[in-house]
């Protein structure tokens, strides 16, 4: 382990912060600059925020469950197809290993059911 | 491509897998059932849980070998840690079921995270690959952070919640780095490197052998992250910024619970580390583990002199006593390993029944841990002044109490290592310590109650009160007859060794 064998690490380290400095700076003096109320909105292109939540007014922590509880099943699946294509592999050691991981996927989602998890009304 | 599925042998992991499935099955139970009633299941389902993982952790008494692809150490530190960690657990329950019931916040959540929490420090204890113990300390760490806040209406809990799972996300940032410095340093994260896992399998322990001298520089620096990392975790100084606000602001069965439990599993992972692992290279942590004992035992002991409410100064007291463990560790010798556990062990009992008095005192949602609200206590209830006293004593190291034994056996493994300035070191902060312990006895026996103060104890449950009697009964119990605690802590000083 020698240190000259890292210059070059160095060396794009710095170039790159440098293009990305100055790619900012030089785009932020010399673009145009048209402010029109479609470019303020938060998605340029896509459907029109809550009202509300543009007031600086506070929106349902609910979402946030819901992107959560998204997240956790949505995982699920990703494991399940890698699962799918090694399936003869693994034989036995995956369908016991995916039977734990499904198994807990499951108490986790009596858990949010029966908690009303999943209801959106108070 | 052929696939290397790992074997799977249960037997290592059985009590953490006992007490997850015992924390699942109580939050679901507790969903099905729903609001309202008594609630009486939870603490009879967790006690259940506990009970068959201190089972199953002595059936892995006596083993010694890699498990689960060389993840999982069995061996009887490990064996000695779960077992500990259960006991603790245990009072944990019981008294959170007294406190709990009395404030009306008593949920699953708690009983499920608590069980969760201790699965997690179960496994630190047995980790042999350093992504295992970043796992393991995610996952109680993730579940200590919602316990510390459980108490949501209070603004004091929700702060330290919030201090504690900023800084603790900050200290694994050190831990990582520490991993990655090994990985860059032998090509895998594996302490030992072993057996099964086919010819070539790196790990710490191997690489320390085989790899030429001089080529250990970021091993050094690897160790230096690691300790960083844990010292947090443990409430080391520098890194202790958060444990008195933390200590302060959690409900006092989670702050005992983590003065207890959470040191014992850090000081487990550390153990391993450096009087195990990183033994060959003790003379370059050696240097960093003895300024960072120096401090903890100096500062923890000197700021907790002007703390006014009784949680801060145990908070700062408990970061004290990290600093005795760590001489047991700098000894690195066997006396230093089992002293150490057995500090800990000890040490962990005698805080929690400090905090279980504190739990009754208190009152709903603790409004009353200064030190003067403990005024004239005797008079009021002589039998909860007289525990807190037992307690407090132990834990300035009175003789005849346990706190006594411990430091004992720590400051003599350090002598036995040729570290005796360390050991004065570590007397006169013991000195500086008893002067705010003997405060507190103080204004409970030689003070007036105050006029109209409300009357100390209000509604609480048999269980704290067996709580504290048990612990106390173990303070002085162990603190007369020793010996059959330390001899399991001292059978308890074989790690996993390939040779036998």
């Amino acid at each position: 382990m020698s240190l000259p064998a890292y210059l070059p690490i160095l060396f794009l380290l710095v170039l790159s912060t440098l293009f990305a400095v100055a790619s900012i700076w030089v785009s932020s003096k010399l673009g145009p600059r048209k402010w029109t109320v479609a470019k303020l909105q938060p998605y340029e292109s896509g459907i029109v925020p809550e009202e509300g939540v543009a007031e600086n007014e506070r929106f349902p922590v609910k979402f946030y469950l819901v992107a959560m509880l998204f997240i956790i099943f949505d995982i699920e699946t990703v494991f399940l197809y890698p699962w799918a294509v090694a399936y003869e592999e693994l034989a036995l050691f995956g369908l016991i290993e995916m039977g734990v991981f499904v198994g807990l996927l499951v108490a986790v989602y009596v858990y949010v059911w029966k908690r009303g998890g999943l209801e959106w009304a108070e | 491509m052929g696939l290397n599925t790992p074997e799977i042998e249960l037997l290592g992991i059985a009590p953490e897998i006992a007490l997850v499935v015992g924390a699942l099955f109580i939050l679901i139970v507790d969903a099905i059932i729903g609001e309202g009633g008594n609630k009486w299941h939870l603490w009879i389902l967790s006690t259940i849980a506990l009970g068959v993982s201190i089972f199953l952790a002595v059936q892995a008494w006596g083993s010694n070998e890699l498990q689960m692809g060389d993840m999982i150490a069995v061996d009887g530190f490990a064996a000695f840690v779960k077992i500990t960690l259960a006991v603790f657990a245990l009072l944990t329950v019981w008294l959170s079921r007294s406190y709990l019931h009395r404030d009306g916040i008593e949920e699953s959540e708690f009983y499920g995270l608590l069980l969760f929490a201790v699965a997690g420090m179960m496994l630190m204890a047995s980790a042999a690959d350093l992504i295992m113990v970043f796992l393991a300390l995610e996952t109680f760490s993730l579940a200590l952070y919602v316990l510390v806040g459980f108490r949501r209406t209070s603004l004091t809990g929700q702060e330290s919640a919030m201090k504690y799972f900023l800084l603790g996300a900050f200290s694994s940032t050190f831990l990582l780095l520490g991993i990655a410095f090994v990985y860059g340093a032998i090509g895998s994260t594996q302490m030992y490197g072993s057996s099964a896992a086919g010819a070539g399998a790196q790990g710490i322990a191997t690489a320390l052998v085989s790899l030429p001298a001089g080529e250990f520089t970021l091993l050094v620096i690897a160790t230096g992250l690691l300790v960083v990392g844990l010292g947090f975790k443990v409430a080391a100084v520098p890194f202790h910024m958060w444990t008195p606000d933390a200590y302060q602001g959690a409900p006092s069965p989670v702050t005992g619970f983590m003065a207890a439990a959470t040191k014992l599993a850090g000081f487990a992972a550390l153990i391993r580390l450096l009087d195990a692992i990183l033994f060959p290279l003790r003379g370059d942590w050696r240097p960093l583990v003895i300024g960072i004992a120096v401090l903890t035992m100096v500062v923890g002991s000197v700021l907790a002199v002007v703390q006014e409410d009784l949680k801060r100064l145990l908070a700062y007291s408990s970061i004290a006593h990290a600093g005795f463990v760590f001489t047991g560790i700098i000894a690195s010798n066997d006396r230093g390993v089992s002293g150490s556990l057995f500090y800990l062990a000890t040490y962990g009992i005698t805080v929690l029944g400090a905090f279980a008095v504190i739990a009754v005192l208190g009152g709903r949602d603790e409004r009353r841990t200064t030190v003067d609200d403990f005024r004239g206590l005797f008079y009021e209830s002589p039998l909860l002044a007289g525990a807190l006293t037992l307690f407090l004593l132990s834990l300035a190291g009175v003789p005849a109490t346990v706190g006594f034994v411990g430091k004992l056996v720590v400051f003599g493994a350090a002598v036995e290592a040729g570290y005796s300035w360390l050991v004065v070191v570590g007397v006169l902060a013991s000195a500086v310590a008893a002067f705010f312990y003997l405060k507190v006895l103080v204004v409970m026996y030689m003070q007036e109650r105050q006029e109209g103060a409300e009357p100390a104890t209000s509604g609480y449950g048999g269980l704290a009160t067996g709580v504290i009697g048990l612990a106390a009964l173990a303070t002085v119990a162990l603190g007369l007859y020793w010996s059959p605690l330390i001899d399991f802590a001292e059978r308890a000083t074989f790690f996993f060794s390939a040779g036998g």
